[in-house]
């Protein structure tokens, strides 16, 4: 039987938003569900995460964006992986999106939007299925 | 909470172990099916209550409460430029707002100027952006200074923002001493919780002392700090924790400035305090009872700990506000019932000030509709439905005054056990209090998550919601180049020179450590930028570490 390998997550707090409840709620969560999981800290530069995620070798990078900043984030974010040869990291986003943004976001390549309310466990089986459809 | 369960007095009945026995809250904190006389045993009217505006203020700081004067009504508000600012101040008083609080831009809460590569994306998104006095000048402009009072969100640049507020309200004409209104200026929940910190903690709390020792000079009427609990508690603290946690920070900043040589009682009447009624752990009594005993705890430590002889000293002053946590994205017209709940119990725990938060809060920062429907929240309970006639009235309540004692106790002990830690900021420079939240806010999101813990709309009683959207506020994507426009045209036209002396001063007395806030004046009435002088300070003082736990 091939050996299973631990899914390996970053979780990154891109801007000057401070407020990092939240993304150290997913982290724990993530951990809970069998993941290694690294976070950033908070003030990250889109460059500052890149950075890390390459030196960490995640599947996957986890933004946390409340402040209404996601939009320019995601752009230059998804531009700059494409450049790095990152295509294959999936890249999530949770936060205060509105519904109207989520589209857009999905279009330039963030696999899933979680927006408030939503349920750990989603977030972690979304990887799981995500990354096991990838794999497989 | 209460030693025993009322079962004794109700053993009959079917289920009646379940239904008489403790019951664990949302809180986490367990109560009796009811109270009576033998849970409040110390109880005496004198020492536990006295009147409204008698020590121990468990009643309200001032005898006459709200019949002498409402709660001042304001919302929370600033986006994007001055000009914008400024005639969404002029909407809210003509809505019978009667005081401003003004939210300021991350990059001016972080002290980067507005064409700063990594202020781009936030320059005037989340509050008005403020690089220089022209920007403070013309937020103000039309509103009389010496009339309003004003509130600022600002902790790590406050000494910056009083800096410009003062020489603002001396181009008006009105002297510092008529000034009201109050900072934040409270650094420790921003490594603890907000995360706007620049510097390392010593030299903070070092200019926190700075504007407190000018604030007594030359603005005695300004509360020189807020010391703040909601963000602690939207970040995980028990409601307790909420309380004691400001306590000590605010504690913190008293000592540096009585180390300074000021005796008590011209320190503590310059503090006042941000709590919290309301948000993801809110519970109507529990948070009515923990306010009051905040005011009785306060009373006590100011009296018998620091020998304070003024009843100033001993006045807990509190707003509250904050809660944003509490607003779900789900069904947002709930959250209109949920903000009145919050604003009702503040209100009957005798709070000062009030800002509420917006039913589109999950969504952005709110609409003139949801921050105009938030005061007229205020509004109601201040001139429809009766509140303001009776001060305390649930004051005598069995169930009240066992919550009150019962966080009286919870708040002293968790303050005695981070003073055994080594006090607040040991216990926030070492991380371990925000991994102690974090832990809590990850067991509260989990018992979310199991339905133990329900929240309407969400895990409970949710409706197919395809279609909902809300208006939602949108920033003006011009703001960025109107801004960065502004700052370039004041840079052209100041005197240059006066900025640089000005700023080589600032430095000087940074490194001997005399009191900044006279150089800080000096240097904004020359137009230097929030950007330049937090450089200047960065220079001297270094940069606070950033810790990526969890």
């Amino acid at each position: 039987m091939p050996e299973k390998r631990v899914i390996r997550v970053l979780i990154a707090k891109p801007g000057l938003d401070g407020h990092d409840k939240g993304a150290k709620i997913v982290a724990k969560g993530l951990v809970d569900a069998g993941m290694e999981v690294i976070y950033t800290g908070i003030r990250q530069t889109v460059d500052m995460i890149l950075r890390t995620a390459l030196q960490e070798n995640v599947a996957v990078i986890g933004l946390s964006i409340l402040s209404g900043t996601h939009l320019s984030i995601c752009e230059e974010l998804m531009k700059k992986m494409e450049k790095e040869n990152l295509r294959d990291t999936l890249v999530l986003v949770g936060g205060i999106i509105p519904q109207k943004d989520v589209h857009r976001l999905k279009e330039i390549g963030i696999a899933e939007v979680f927006r408030p309310g939503c349920m750990l466990g989603e977030i972690a089986l979304f990887i799981q299925n995500r990354l096991a459809k990838d794999t497989g | 909470m209460g030693e025993e369960s009322n079962k004794k007095s109700d053993p009959k009945g079917k289920g009646g172990e379940e239904i008489a026995g403790l019951k664990e809250t949302n809180t986490g904190i367990r109560v009796k099916l009811f109270y009576d006389p033998t849970d409040t045993p110390r109880f005496n009217y004198e020492t536990s209550l006295g009147n409204p505006g008698q020590y121990p203020y468990t009643r309200g700081i001032y005898p006459s409460m709200y019949r002498a004067r409402h709660w001042t009504m304001r919302q929370y508000a600033g986006f994007a430029t001055s000009e914008n600012t400024n005639s969404r101040f002029k909407f809210l008083l003509n809505q019978g707002q009667t005081g401003l609080s003004l939210a300021l831009d991350l990059p001016t809460q972080l002290g980067l100027d507005s064409d700063d590569p990594l202020a781009k994306d936030d320059v005037g998104r989340l509050g008005a952006a403020i690089d220089s006095l022209k920007d403070m000048e013309e937020i103000f402009e039309g509103i009389p200074l010496g009339k309003i009072s004003t509130s600022f969100t600002i902790n790590s640049t406050a000494s910056i923002l009083l800096a410009m507020y003062v020489v603002t309200a001396e181009k008006q004409g009105v002297s510092p001493d008529q000034l009201r209104g109050t900072i934040q200026n409270d650094i420790i929940k921003e490594y603890i919780a907000r995360g706007t910190y620049i510097f390392p903690p010593e030299p903070s709390i070092h200019l926190i002392g700075d504007t407190i020792e000018y604030c007594i000079k030359h603005v005695p009427k300004f509360n020189s700090v807020s010391v703040s609990g909601t963000h602690i508690c939207e970040c995980g603290a028990t409601p307790a924790q909420g309380v004691a946690y400001p306590f000590l920070a605010g504690i913190a900043y008293i000592r540096e400035v009585l180390n300074r040589g000021y005796p008590i009682d011209e320190v503590a009447p310059l503090l006042s305090f941000h709590l919290i009624a309301g948000g993801a752990q809110f519970n109507f009594f529990q948070d009515i009872a923990k306010l009051r005993s905040a005011r009785r705890l306060w009373a006590k430590i100011m009296k018998e700990r620091f020998n304070s002889k003024s009843e100033k000293s001993m006045q807990l002053k509190f707003s509250t506000g904050g809660m944003g946590s509490g607003m779900t994205e789900q069904q947002p017209l709930n959250n209109i019932a949920r903000i009145a709940f919050y604003s009702l119990a503040a209100a009957l725990a005798g709070t000062q000030s009030m800002n509420l938060p917006c039913f589109d809060e999950a969504y952005a920062i709110p609409t003139d509709e949801a921050i105009r429907t938030s005061l007229r929240i205020q509004q109601i309970i201040a001139y429809e439905i009766g509140i303001p006639d009776v001060a305390d009235p649930l004051g005598g309540s069995y169930y009240i005054e066992s919550l009150t004692d019962f966080f009286e106790k919870e708040i002293s002990a968790e303050m005695e056990r981070i003073d055994a830690l080594g006090g607040i900021l040991r216990c926030v420079e070492d991380g371990s209090i925000q991994k102690q939240l974090a832990r809590q806010a990850y067991q509260a999101q989990k018992k979310f998550e199991s339905g133990e813990r329900i929240k309407v709309g969400v895990n409970r009683f949710r409706i197919d919601e395809e279609d909902r959207e809300l208006e939602v506020f949108e920033l003006d994507p011009q703001t960025l180049s109107r801004q960065v426009g502004r700052l370039q045209r004041i840079k052209a036209e100041r005197h240059q020179a006066t900025v640089e002396k000005a700023l080589e001063a600032l430095k000087a007395a940074a490194i001997e450590k005399t009191n900044l806030m006279p150089y800080m004046i000096d240097a904004v009435r020359a137009y230097a930028t929030v950007g330049e002088i937090v450089s200047t300070l960065k220079s001297v003082y270094g940069a606070a570490q950033h810790l990526g736990i969890f």
